[in-house]
This record gives C-alpha cells, sequence and structure tokens, in this order.
C-alpha cells in the first residue's frame, strides 16, 4: 500500500478540554494565570489547551510528555470516550473531511468509532469484555458494524488473532484467562477488525515486561507496515516513541511545546522541557 | 367478613390502578419500549410475578375472566395464589380454558392455544433488560435503546455460537418489536417467540421488582434476533407424544423414569392437555388448526 504522506488523515483544531466550573481569569485562555495546567483561584484544571495537531496518512505520530500533561485525553476525546469542552476534529475518511466529528449525531459517532477508528487502551479492561471470548471480542467492532454472518465474522476474527499471535486452541477463552501481554494482542486485534484508516495506541506497552514488550512493538511495526495505517502513539517511553513513530510531539500541561522528526527531537531537542525529558531517559 | 369487603376492587385504591394504565397506554402507543412506572407494594415478594398482578388488577373489571399459567399450569401454587387474590377483591370467575378467559396472566409460557381478539396476556417479567448481559448500567442501555444501538443483543447470541455451536438460549431470546425496540419476551421458550409475531390479542409484560412496563399491542411485528447463517430456531418437539393426551408438536415437558430411566412426554400446558385428553379433544384440536 502505497501511502500519500502529504494527505492528512487527521486534523485536530483548536482542542480544549477542562475539568472544573472555569471563572474569568482563566476562561480567556489563562495564559500567565494557570499554575502549570490548574487555575489556583477556581480549581479548574485544563487538560488540552488549544491543541492541534495533523496525522498524516500512513504515518506514526507519536504523542509524549509526563503524565498529566493531557496525551490520553487526545485519545479519549477522538474515540469519544470524553466529550471536548472546544474544538474540532477532521477525518478524511469521514465526509472528505469537511466535517466536524464532534458536530455529528450520536448514530455518526457510533459509525465512526465502530468502522473509522481503533484503539488499544493502555489498561485491556476499557478496551475488552473480559468474559466473552476472545473471537467475540474481536466479532464485536464486527457487529456493531452491521455485519450478521456467523461464519465470516469468526473467520475474520481467528484471522486476525492468528495475525497477533494468539494460539487457535485458546482463541475461543475469555481475556480474563490470559496473561497481559495477550490480552494487549487481542486488543490490538479488536482495534483491527474493521480495517480501521486510523488506530489510537495508549501506552501499549507500558506495564508488560520487556520480552513482550518487544512482541506487541513488533506487531505493531508489522501492522503499520503491512496495512499502511495512520497511527496515534501516545507513551511516556521515549524508547517505544524512537522504535516506532516517524514524527513526534512534545506535550507539556496540555499544550504541544515541540514537534519534529522523531530523531531531530530525541537528539537535538531544542526547548528546555523537551531536552529536560530526553535527558532522563536512562 | 370476606376478603372482598376489606379491599377496594381488585386491591389497589383507584390513583393506583390509574397510573399503572397510564403506564400501559404509554407502552401500547410504544411497541418494546420500556415504560417506568411506582411499581406498588403487594401482598406477595417481587419476583413471584408482582409485575404482572399489578397489570391484571389495574385492568380487571367485574365481566372479565380470569386464567392464570404458571410455566404452564394452572394448579401451581403461584398461580392458585395470584388467582385468589384477583378473584378474592373482585368476585370475578376464574378459568382454566385459554378460549374462555378475558384476561390471562402468565409466568414463562404463552397457551398452546391461538389467542384471540380481545384477549389481553399479561407475561410476568423477571428481566425486561435485554441488554443488561452486556451492559450492567441502566443509564447506559437507556441510551443504547434510543439510539437503536443492539450490538450486546447480537454480541450475546455470537457467544453462544461461539461457545456452543449454537444459539442456546433457554428461554427469553430476544426480539426486535416492531423494527425498533429490541425487547425481552419474558422467560418463554423459543417455541413461544412466534406466537407473539402479529398477535391477535394485546401482549402486555410488567416487571415488578424492575418496575418497568411494556407491551406488544395487536398485529405487531415481532421478529425474534438472529444471525444470516444462523436463523433462528424453535426447541424441536418432533417425535415428542404427550403420554397423557397424545398431542404431537405441543411444548413438552420431559418426565424421566426413576426406575427405567426412560423419558416420557406431557404437554407443558396442563389445560390444553386435560381437555384434550377430555371428551373435547376434537374441538380443542379444531382450535388448534390456523
Amino acid at each position: 500500500m502505497t501511502a500519500d504522506f502529504d494527505a492528512k488523515a487527521l486534523s485536530l483544531v483548536g482542542l480544549t478540554k477542562w475539568f472544573g466550573s472555569r471563572c474569568p481569569s482563566c476562561s480567556s485562555g489563562g495564559d500567565g494565570v494557570l499554575e502549570k495546567n490548574y487555575c489556583p483561584e477556581c480549581g479548574t484544571v485544563y487538560a488540552l489547551r488549544d491543541l492541534s495537531l495533523t496525522l498524516y496518512e500512513g504515518e506514526v505520530l507519536g504523542v509524549v510528555g509526563e503524565s498529566g500533561s493531557g496525551k490520553s485525553t487526545i485519545l479519549n476525546c477522538l474515540y469519544y470516550d470524553m466529550e471536548p469542552s472546544s474544538g474540532a476534529a477532521y477525518l478524511s475518511s469521514f465526509e472528505g473531511g469537511a466535517v466536524d466529528i464532534f458536530s455529528v449525531s450520536a448514530q455518526a459517532r457510533r459509525a465512526i468509532r465502530n468502522s473509522l477508528l481503533g484503539k488499544v487502551y493502555q489498561n485491556p479492561l476499557q478496551g475488552l469484555k473480559m468474559r466473552f471470548s476472545s473471537i467475540s471480542n474481536v466479532a464485536e467492532k464486527l457487529i456493531a458494524a452491521g455485519q450478521r454472518n456467523v461464519g465470516a465474522m469468526e473467520a475474520r476474527a481467528v484471522g486476525l488473532l492468528g495475525h497477533v499471535n494468539i494460539p487457535s486452541v485458546r482463541m475461543r477463552e475469555a481475556p480474563e484467562f490470559f496473561s497481559g501481554g495477550m490480552q494487549q494482542r487481542v486488543q490490538i486485534a479488536k482495534a483491527l477488525s474493521n480495517n480501521p484508516p486510523i488506530l489510537l495506541l495508549d501506552e501499549v506497552t507500558t506495564g508488560l515486561d520487556l520480552s513482550v514488550q518487544a512482541k506487541v512493538l513488533d506487531l505493531v511495526k508489522r501492522i503499520q507496515r503491512e496495512l499502511g495505517i495512520s497511527m496515534l502513539l501516545v507513551s511516556h517511553d521515549l524508547g517505544v516513541v524512537r522504535m516506532l513513530a516517524d514524527r513526534t510531539v512534545v506535550m507539556l500541561n496540555g499544550e504541544v511545546v515541540e514537534e519534529g522528526l522523531t530523531d531531530q527531537i530525541l537528539e537535538d531537542p531544542q526547548e528546555p522541557y523537551t531536552q529536560e525529558l530526553v535527558h532522563s531517559m536512562l | 367478613m370476606s376478603v372482598k369487603s376489606l379491599y377496594n376492587f381488585a386491591f389497589f385504591d383507584e390513583g393506583s390502578k390509574r397510573e399503572v394504565r397510564r403506564a400501559i397506554l404509554k407502552a401500547v402507543a410504544i411497541p418494546g419500549y420500556q415504560v417506568p412506572f411506582a411499581s406498588r407494594e403487594m401482598p406477595i415478594a417481587r419476583g413471584w410475578g408482582t409485575g404482572g398482578l399489578q397489570l391484571t388488577l389495574s385492568l380487571v373489571g367485574r365481566d372479565d375472566v380470569l386464567k392464570v399459567i404458571d410455566q404452564g399450569a394452572d394448579e401451581s401454587v403461584n398461580a392458585v395464589s395470584i388467582k385468589r387474590l384477583v378473584t378474592g377483591t373482585t368476585g370475578i370467575r376464574a378459568t382454566d380454558d385459554a378460549r374462555e378467559a378475558t384476561i390471562i396472566q402468565s409466568r414463562h409460557r404463552i397457551p398452546e392455544l391461538p389467542l384471540a381478539r380481545g384477549q389481553i396476556l399479561v407475561l410476568q417479567v423477571p428481566m425486561p433488560e435485554p441488554l443488561r448481559f452486556v451492559e450492567p448500567s441502566e443509564y447506559a442501555t437507556k441510551r443504547l435503546h434510543a439510539e437503536k444501538e443492539y450490538s450486546g443483543a447480537y454480541l450475546a447470541l455470537f457467544e453462544e455460537i461461539m461457545k456452543y455451536g449454537r444459539v442456546a438460549t433457554g428461554a427469553d431470546h430476544p426480539v426486535a418489536v416492531n423494527d425498533r425496540y429490541v425487547m425481552a419476551p419474558s422467560p418463554i421458550p423459543r417455541f413461544d417467540n412466534p406466537k407473539m409475531d402479529r398477535s391477535r390479542a394485546l401482549i402486555l409484560l410488567g416487571a415488578g421488582r424492575e418496575k418497568k412496563i411494556y407491551a406488544v399491542p395487536p398485529f405487531t411485528k415481532v421478529a425474534s434476533l438472529d444471525f444470516e447463517d444462523h436463523p433462528f430456531e424453535v426447541e424441536s418437539v418432533e417425535g415428542r407424544k404427550c403420554r397423557k393426551c397424545g398431542a404431537e408438536g405441543a411444548f413438552m415437558d420431559e418426565i424421566v423414569d426413576d426406575a427405567s430411566g426412560a423419558a416420557e412426554y406431557q404437554c407443558n400446558d396442563t389445560s390444553f392437555c386435560s381437555a384434550r385428553a377430555g371428551a373435547r379433544a376434537g374441538a380443542v384440536d379444531a382450535a388448534r388448526a390456523p
């Protein structure tokens, strides 16, 4: 699959998410008022502040930053797990990128979530139905997208689970009986079930031991190469980002502080925060 | 002093009956939609048919004839207690004959004889929410119904096919009503699901513990959920013959002889069976033919 690297797969425009009541001193943007991402007067927390990003076709965009910097909030908003306070997002695969995906109806949101996006959560508990068989977990997105043929869905699920190296004898087992690494791979299979053009990865390797981490990373890399899927990769692990991401944005307090090619960011960081982050790497 | 003189007609005060009737009207207007209602305290425990009983008590009039069935049987303790409460507080007559009754309150079965126009079938429901198995939150399931998002119900069936090679719902197989709301038909066997489709009688379903009333108005389309390559099937009763009345093609109870281990079958619907076993067998069969 050849990707047009100039075509935008996803753009976020002015995404803002706050938690709290807001007050006159912070609602105008908050520059100079906020302590980090927190308004000392009213206690409002700004998880994302007027954030704009572009993800191009076929690329892996790394999002790094300390915890609380707003990385996961981006994915939560995009996957409709959370409603953004303001801002817009455009998917090239939805209405040709002309319609803000936050402005559409609940039905359209479900269609986007089920067919145009796949998400792998940091915690498999959020992404999987732990008591349903792995095949059913993968089929869930297919059913949600309107498929009603058991044979076809089963074949697709078995194919995907094989792709992520779940042994065929265990495919009918529920993920609650799986190791963390296997659960993560089932999640990846589920996220891929409808061939989504965009995959959202939230700390996919956090909490996994090193050899399993390597396998999951290999898998993500292979999928990206074979299927040419655009990926938004959130991680606080710079090693993961170095291995997978073509470009990287560095976030701090809900804002992008630096953006560029991954190698550039890691070898020659410009901003003081990025320098600190890179130098903290073991 | 008789029970009748101690209580208002049909046990409830008029305001309570009116509230339940209002919920019924709304349920009939939106087929398959679960209407919340203020489930009353009853002289029987919740989970023993209080939903159905409240529907019956709110609807019953002096000219009604009541039939109560518990899992096919007219004479079980629960059916008898409910019958006595209603007849005792209204003075109306109870019957075993499904054709004679104007209100049929039932738990877990729809009578073998087809119901007629003007009759009301009241079903007792323990779990009115067909999506509860996949989504524990009521807040979430309400939204799923509003958005007609029923993949969870299909997922539960898909999971059964993955586990057992076929849809294995023993009872309460979910149905889509009027191509809109997915509904729990109460724990009737799959055998009874097709009887709901375009039923001539009004079907009301009441869940006392869960405080929900819903309905299938007469002649409404009711389709059991299935997949393209796994079409809905009722339990097979082929080769089973009632040991008492000789009926075939009716829903049967299996009775295993302890000594020989051999299985015998008997109609689950007792009034249908005893009517057939009696002199009226020919007439009963004639009524059953479509």
